[in-house]
């Protein structure tokens, strides 16, 4: 029973007793003010707060922070105990980069499946017009109690019936996967900057750890609102409905706020590892690409993520303390909530998809034998985007009611966010051209992103100029759209870079087979998915709605729709099949797999401990693929004999 | 160089076979508004750099995947080459021309879609959960303006409307795909009104349905729209305008329905939202506070014009608009509680 003296058992453990003392402590406060002890939403919300700061300290994430706080000095130095099986390091404190990266990964992955679970049930619910799937027979099963007659403001924990519980299962479903995709990039970043740009970790280990598990609780809080009475709000949690949804919105706004903390805490980290920890030679233009969009994604998250804590913030104080920011009838305003909401949101879309794009870019040129075609432009194409998303958030507000006429500038910046990701197609097109191409796994994956992010791409313009988007808004369209973006932006790419670098993880490769199933079931039943949804958002199909009029004709459509969602989630436990099998059984992986450049390939599978013995040196540029005698890296500059690739 | 003179024959085909299926497969419902018929204009522009676009890309990741792939047993790398700064600057500087002549098409087409005609009659547009409700202003004989409410959204052909939008609760949307166009409706009084102009230009019933999402029954708010040649309109707003010279119960049925009561009190029994009307009057009901009290004529009436005094078991307070004593006459409220009590 090794796990009871895990960190994650004692920041449970932590966390539960954390939460009745926060209970406690607002419930005594409320009798010193003359109140009634209990009342639902402040207690069980003061409860949830000490409760997410008690897990970071069970967990030990502030061990040595509260160390030197007391004066006393702490290794830097990261020791493994030979004495315990190596998988508990996973399930504790450790400040190995690689650790906190499969960390990050893992946990993103069970966020996706937690996602990919409640979109079942909601796509089996739309198979058909009418309320036939969630209704109270299911709804006893599935939750084990009779929905009553309760309206929407009972604030009672239960679900108070079918089409709530559909809304709530909708509107977790879409702030899970973005939980889970934020933990996916926080695992890219982690995981391969240091190695990629010749680092032994990142720049603040202990600040990395803590952006980590800060997560956990986050991520607990957040599913926790389905045991709370849910949230019908979607994932945007506009105001006024999300003042007078259930208690599970106020899990909802802390759970995301938890999860800000990490992408902040974590982009810093990022942001210092790539200026200041480059290895001797690596100029910025010498960098592999992903760092560029790793470094872009980090200067997003950390400087546009406060907005959305500051403004879930404001919704929990409106709830808890009844400061009418947004409410109307006092005084606020529902508008100004949109506007600081999305002023986050849409750069957070460029979070998701940067690093995947990065992931295109890197992989490309080692499956192709290619140089990147025209590095320059790749990399600055990541800072174009990211400069331009921080002035095109209102076009998520065409139909809002905000003033009129702001609407045409906001059209003019979002056009042009197709410039610079047009420039990364025309790369990756040409970086394909006269390649030799290799269509092992991770390349599938890869040219299915391109395709599939093209689609989410062109998709785009019939939503940017107004006059269209007073169609296509709030319709499945834009839902089609925007999967076409996660998928090709973040889930398919992700999917590439684990089986790509799955061997220098384990030492072990996967199933090639496997993996080939798992890409011809899944490319193809997302096509049918993602234009499905477009087709029906064209013809009319509103997002958010639990059931729809039989006679619009949408059924035979919904029901292949149904159909590829469960093809996906069946090929993605095809991929958790075969990661896990062959992170036991696969054969060992040689050094370097894919005959490619990049330092992290030129040691030992799986990386060691303290990444790179000796520092290296660059000596040339890195996808130099096609030119002899070019080398990259030089692994071993004071001995003088060249072991680079090539 | 043969290889790129096929690849710009593949691409000139896919656009063209693309484009021809998208501008040609019935992809928008009906076209039935003077805004709709610009916006597919918009649309089908839309759809040829679609084609192009998607078409460009495809074609030259496929044609290299399947002509530059390698050979079993092939070793080697690919053609080397870096990059080509002229073509950079070629494919940086057409897109921005592109999209710049976009949006200033897509802000011409706005203008023409939100063109203002002064003629235009003007409906007020009162959205709840989860009901809509329309409110006509006629000049009646004497030229005292009478105020017509109606479940349904009667519209003449060929007129512009100016909908001015109101929420009594949270945020709603108006949308009607065969006109193409909608509009965020938001609470908070006059400051947060808004304007939404449609001109129909075809006969026939359609729907408007909520498309920003408010709540439980957000999927069923829905309401019929009948567009009628102009005479037929007139002479039902007359109809309208007139007193109810109906019995009080019926009277009462026609507020009940106008009002939108009926999208959450059942007429047979059965629970939507609030209580069925259904054997209520006189009926005996246990109280949130465990009181219990016996329905009547003084009970109803406190029900309807401050609906959270008295909560009945297994119900919620402040599901119920609390407006409608502003908004109904006390002649209609009475009607309405002969209504109710004639349901037994």
């Amino acid at each position: 029973m090794r796990f009871f003296s895990t960190g994650l058992f004692r920041g449970l453990v932590a966390q539960v007793a954390g939460s009745v003392v926060g209970m406690a402590f607002v419930m005594a406060a409320r009798v010193l003010m003359g109140e009634p002890a209990w009342s639902r939403e402040p207690v069980i919300v003061g409860g949830m707060i000490i409760g997410a700061l008690a897990f970071l300290v069970g967990v030990g994430s502030f061990n040595d922070w509260f160390k030197w706080a007391r004066g006393k000095q702490v290794s830097d130095e990261i020791t493994v105990d030979p004495n315990k099986p190596s998988w508990m390091r996973y399930f504790s404190v450790d400040y190995d980069h690689k650790v906190i990266g499969i960390q990050y990964g893992v946990v993103s992955m069970l966020l996706l499946l937690f996602g990919g679970t409640f979109a079942m049930f909601f796509r089996t619910e739309l198979a058909t017009a009418g309320i036939d799937f969630l209704n109270n027979e299911i709804f006893k099963v599935l939750l084990g109690y009779e929905p009553g007659p309760v309206g929407l403001l009972s604030g009672g924990a239960m679900m108070p019936n079918p089409e709530h519980f559909f809304n709530s299962l909708m509107s977790l479903h879409g702030i899970v996967m973005i939980a889970g995709i934020l933990l996916g990039v926080g695992a890219m970043s982690n995981y391969l900057v240091p190695m990629l740009i010749g680092a032994n970790d990142m720049a603040f280990p202990r600040l990395n750890s803590f952006a980590f598990w800060v997560n956990v609780p986050g991520a607990l809080i957040l599913l926790s609102s389905l045991l709370f009475g849910g949230f019908d709000t979607g994932w945007v949690g506009y105001p006024p409905l999300a003042l007078r949804a259930p208690l599970g919105m106020q899990m909802f706004l802390f759970g995301v706020y938890l999860i800000g903390i990490s992408s902040i805490a974590g982009a810093i980290n990022v942001i210092v590892t790539i200026l200041t920890m480059r290895a001797k030679g690596m100029t910025m233009m010498k960098m592999p690409i992903f760092a560029w969009a790793a470094l872009a994604t980090a200067v997003l998250q950390f400087s546009a993520t406060q907005l959305i804590g500051l403004t879930f913030q404001l919704v929990m104080l409106e709830r808890l303390l009844g400061m009418p920011f947004f409410d109307a009838t006092a005084g606020g305003d529902p508008i100004l909530y949109q506007h600081l909401f999305w002023f986050y949101s849409h750069p957070a879309v460029y979070v998701f998809i940067l690093p995947g794009l990065g992931i295109i870019s890197e992989l490309l040129p080692v499956f192709a034998r290619k140089p990147l075609y025209g590095y320059k432009w790749v990399a600055f194409s990541s800072f174009g985007i990211a400069l331009i998303s921080f002035f095109v958030w209102a076009h998520h507000m065409f139909v809002s009611g905000m003033s009129p006429y702001l609407r045409i500038p906001f059209m003019y910046s979002t056009l042009l966010v197709a410039v610079p990701t047009g420039v990364k197609f025309f790369s990756w097109a040409g970086t394909l051209w006269q390649g030799k191409i290799k269509l092992a796994t991770p390349m599938l994956f890869v040219l299915g992103s391109i395709i599939i992010f093209l689609l989410g791409g062109v998709t785009g313009p019939p939503a940017a100029t107004i006059s269209t988007d007073l169609h296509i808004h709030d319709t499945y369209f834009v839902v089609g759209h925007f999967h076409d973006t996660m998928f090709g932006g973040f889930i398919f790419p992700i999917i590439a870079a684990i089986y790509y670098w799955f061997p220098k993880m384990t030492g072990r490769m996967y199933s090639e087979r496997l993996g080939k199933w798992h890409f011809w079931l899944m490319f193809p039943a997302f096509m049918l998915l993602s234009n499905g949804m477009l087709l029906l958002g064209l013809q009319g199909m509103r997002r958010r709605v639990v059931a729809y009029d039989a006679d619009l004709g949408f059924g035979p459509l919904h029901v292949a729709l149904t159909i590829a969602g469960f093809v996906i989630f069946f090929s993605m436990i095809l991929f958790a099949i075969n990661i896990i099998r062959s992170a036991r059984k696969g054969p060992e992986a040689k050094d370097n797999v894919w005959d490619s450049r990049s330092p992290e390939w030129q040691i030992a599978s799986p990386a060691p401990l303290h990444n790179y013995a000796q520092p290296f040196e660059v000596v040339g540029e890195p996808y130099d693929y096609g030119l002899q005698n070019s080398p990259y890296v030089n692994m071993t500059p004071a001995g003088g004999s060249a072991t680079a690739s090539h | 160089m043969i290889h790129l003179v096929i690849v710009a024959f593949l691409v000139v085909a896919s656009t063209i076979g693309v484009g021809l299926f998208l501008t040609n497969y019935p992809l928008l419902p009906l076209q039935a508004s003077e805004q709709a018929v610009n916006i597919d204009g918009l649309f089908d522009i839309h759809w040829w750099f679609i084609a192009f676009f998607f078409s460009l890309i495809t074609v030259f990741v496929v044609y290299s995947v399947i002509v530059f792939r390698r050979k079993p047993g092939e070793r080697g790398d690919g053609v080397y080459m870096h990059g080509n700064t002229r073509l950079e600057i070629v494919w940086t500087i057409v897109p921005i021309a592109i999209v710049l002549w976009l949006a200033v098409i897509g802000a011409d087409s706005l203008a023409t879609v939100e063109r203002r005609d002064p003629e235009a009659i003007t409906v007020d547009v009162f959205a709840a959960q989860w009901n809509w409700r329309f409110q006509y202003s006629v000049e009646v004989e004497g030229g005292t303006v009478a105020a017509v409410v109606s479940d349904t959204l009667v519209l003449p052909k060929n007129q512009q409307v100016l909908l001015r939008l109101h929420s009594d609760d949270v945020i709603h949307s108006f949308y009607v795909p065969e006109f193409r166009v909608k509009q965020d409706v938001l609470p908070g009084g006059e400051e947060f009104t808004r304007e939404l102009r449609i001109t129909p230009n075809l006969e026939g019933t359609f729907k408007v349905r909520c498309a920003e999402i408010c709540g439980q029954l957000h999927w069923d708010m829905q309401a019929e729209i009948q567009v009628v040649d102009r005479s037929e309109f007139l002479s039902w707003l007359q109809e309208q305008a007139g007193d109810c010279e109906l019995s009080p119960e019926e009277c009462g049925q026609r507020w009940a329905t106008q009002f939108g009561c009926l999208a959450c009190h059942s007429l047979d029994g059965t629970v939507v939202i609030g209580p069925s009307w259904q054997g209520l009057y006189g009926s005996s009901e246990e109280l949130s506070d465990g009181s219990t009290i016996t329905v009547d004529d003084a009970y109803l009436h406190e029900s309807i014009v401050d609906p959270n005094a008295k909560i009945v078991q297994g119900f919620s307070a402040g599901v119920m608009p609390q407006t409608f004593a502003g908004i109904l006459t006390e002649e209609q409220i009475q009607q309405i509680i002969a209504f109710i009590a004639s349901l037994q």
